[in-house]
């Protein structure tokens, strides 16, 4: 079902935790449908900084969120909104079909926090 | 260290029963059905373990029908019953908690042949009352069909006091005893049932081989068609080396079946306590009364039950979840949801499944194990926080 590097990335996850003083939070599901992912971004100058996660959800949940929340950091917010599930998917080395869904969590949960920090900043 | 304990999704084949079976995969590879000695000497095998097979459930050998396993027994059941039916309407009285090979026929009876189906529910120790399923009986009821007991949370059924009610008013019992062999003392006449399905590979057999007992008298409708095996009630060239397996691995699983069920029950409720008392936000589900001795179903809060299943399975212990996730499927285990858990704790359900051979170091093991994992999973969780050792769903 899952290759090892999932497994792997899922049982050393990175950047698991909350961010003190986030700028922008994303939060997207929900717990009677299995899934909540929730995203913390720390944006410094229009750069993602740092960002952290925190995952009600499976192993797939788990494993994208490390990958993703990794993938941002650094970036542009600009640059960070470009990565799509399908390069989280890849970095994994695929994913079941049946994950995809689960994994699509990450993406959304990021731009939701982009949202958030926007419309905090235009405040 | 591997620590197996999804014993309701298979067992380890008995060595026995292997050794018993290796001869007829090869020297005697006859067909039964062939007149010369080679069909003769597998035929005498199959009549010997099919004759071995009604004995330990009380049956006839002619009521015992070979078939590839529990899924096709439930299958053949069912729409053997309906389509054998002449009546004008249908209907079906079965639980809310069956099997999926019980229920996805159901569904397509329903469908396909315009069945109407009453799905009993059940209470929060996951059992019918007999009382449910007698309202639930109609003119037109065809045929009864509960589960012996539940695969997934192991509440075992009032089989006796409906099948008593059935056979007072002449309607058809079938009951599912798949997960039932291993540990439940079995007599179709004391039951009262028309037709039970059981699978070797519940009960330390073979995996592709089953039995559908079906009562003299009763009359069903074939599935497979095409030969004469199974007294014209089922094709297909008769399997003796599975068939050799089977009645071995239910003959050693009747002999010690006390002894193992005391054994696995003094496991199962140590760890059960155990899991209750030490891990906070953890629910049993299903009540203990009338449980099958191996089965522990828990949820735990603020976590789902694929990545502990995952987290478990990366430290060599081997569990089932009722999770979507783990199913593919979007929703989560239709038991759990029936025991009226709530959909985000049946998300977090796990089942252990304990075995004959499982040892008290394996629970001692797995308990360290389980422990650690929802620590950190809840170390993770935006539900939980790790602080003040408390979760919230809102």
């Amino acid at each position: 079902m899952y290759n090892d590097k999932v497994l792997q990335v899922f049982q050393n996850p990175k950047n698991a935790g909350e961010i003190e003083d986030a700028n922008g939070v994303g939060t997207i599901g929900n717990a009677s449908c299995g899934d909540i992912m929730k995203i913390y971004l720390k944006i410094v100058d229009d750069v993602i900084v740092d960002a952290k996660f925190k995952t009600f959800g499976c192993a797939a949940a788990i494993a994208t969120a490390s990958v993703a929340t990794d993938m941002v950091i650094g970036k542009s917010v600009e640059d960070a909104l470009k990565i799509k599930n399908a390069d989280v998917v890849a970095f994994l080395g695929g994913l079941p079909p049946q994950k995809i869904h689960c994994s699509v969590l990450a993406e959304e949960a990021i731009h939701a926090a982009v949202e958030d920090y926007r419309s905090r900043a235009s405040k | 260290m591997r620590i197996y304990l999804d014993n309701s999704a298979t067992t380890r084949l008995d060595d026995d029963a292997l050794a018993e079976m290796m001869p007829y995969f090869t020297e005697k590879f006859g067909n039964p059905s062939s007149l010369h000695a080679y069909g003769r000497e597998a035929l005498k095998a199959v009549d010997e373990a099919r004759a071995e097979i009604a004995s330990l459930i009380g049956a006839k050998a002619s009521e015992i029908y070979f078939t590839s396993g529990g899924s096709e027994s439930d299958n053949w059941a069912l729409k053997g019953a309906i389509y054998a039916s002449k009546a004008k309407h249908k209907h079906i009285v079965t639980t809310a908690i069956e099997h999926p090979a019980i229920i996805e026929t159901c569904e397509y009876l329903e469908k396909k042949d315009g069945v109407s189906v009453s799905y009993v529910p059940v209470g929060k120790d996951g059992r019918v009352t007999p009382e449910a399923v007698i309202k639930a009986v109609t003119p037109d009821t065809t045929i009864v069909s509960v589960m012996f007991a539940n695969n997934e949370m192991g509440a075992i059924q009032p089989i006796k006091e409906i099948g008593a009610f059935c056979r007072e008013e002449g309607i058809l019992f079938h009951t599912d005893a798949v997960q039932a062999m291993d540990s439940q003392a079995v007599d179709v006449n004391e039951l009262n049932v028309d037709m039970l399905s059981m699978s070797a590979h519940k009960f330390h057999g073979p995996k592709g081989i089953g039995v559908l007992y079906i009562r003299s008298g009763v009359r069903i409708d074939r599935l497979i068609a095409g030969g004469h095996q199974e007294r014209r009630g089922r094709a297909g060239t008769t399997d003796t080396p599975l068939i050799v397996g089977m009645a071995a691995a239910l003959r050693k699983a009747v002999a010690h079946r006390d002894e193992v069920n005391a054994r696995v029950a003094k496991l199962r409720d140590g760890f059960v306590a155990r899991v209750l008392k030490e891990i906070p936000y953890v629910y049993l589900n299903g009540g203990m009364e009338h449980r099958l001795p191996n089965n522990a179903n828990f949820s735990f809060g603020f976590i789902e039950g694929e990545s502990i299943l995952i987290n478990l399975d990366l430290n060599g212990i081997a569990v089932s979840s009722g999770s979507a996730c783990s199913s593919g499927s979007l929703e989560p285990s239709h038991v759990i949801l029936a025991l009226g858990v709530p959909e985000e704790l049946a998300h977090s359900s796990i089942r252990f499944s304990l075995g004959r051979d499982t040892t008290e170091e394996e629970m001692e093991y797995t308990f360290k194990v389980l422990k650690e994992s929802v620590e950190k999973l809840r170390s993770i969780s935006p539900l939980f926080n790790m602080e003040k050792g408390t979760g919230s769903y809102v």
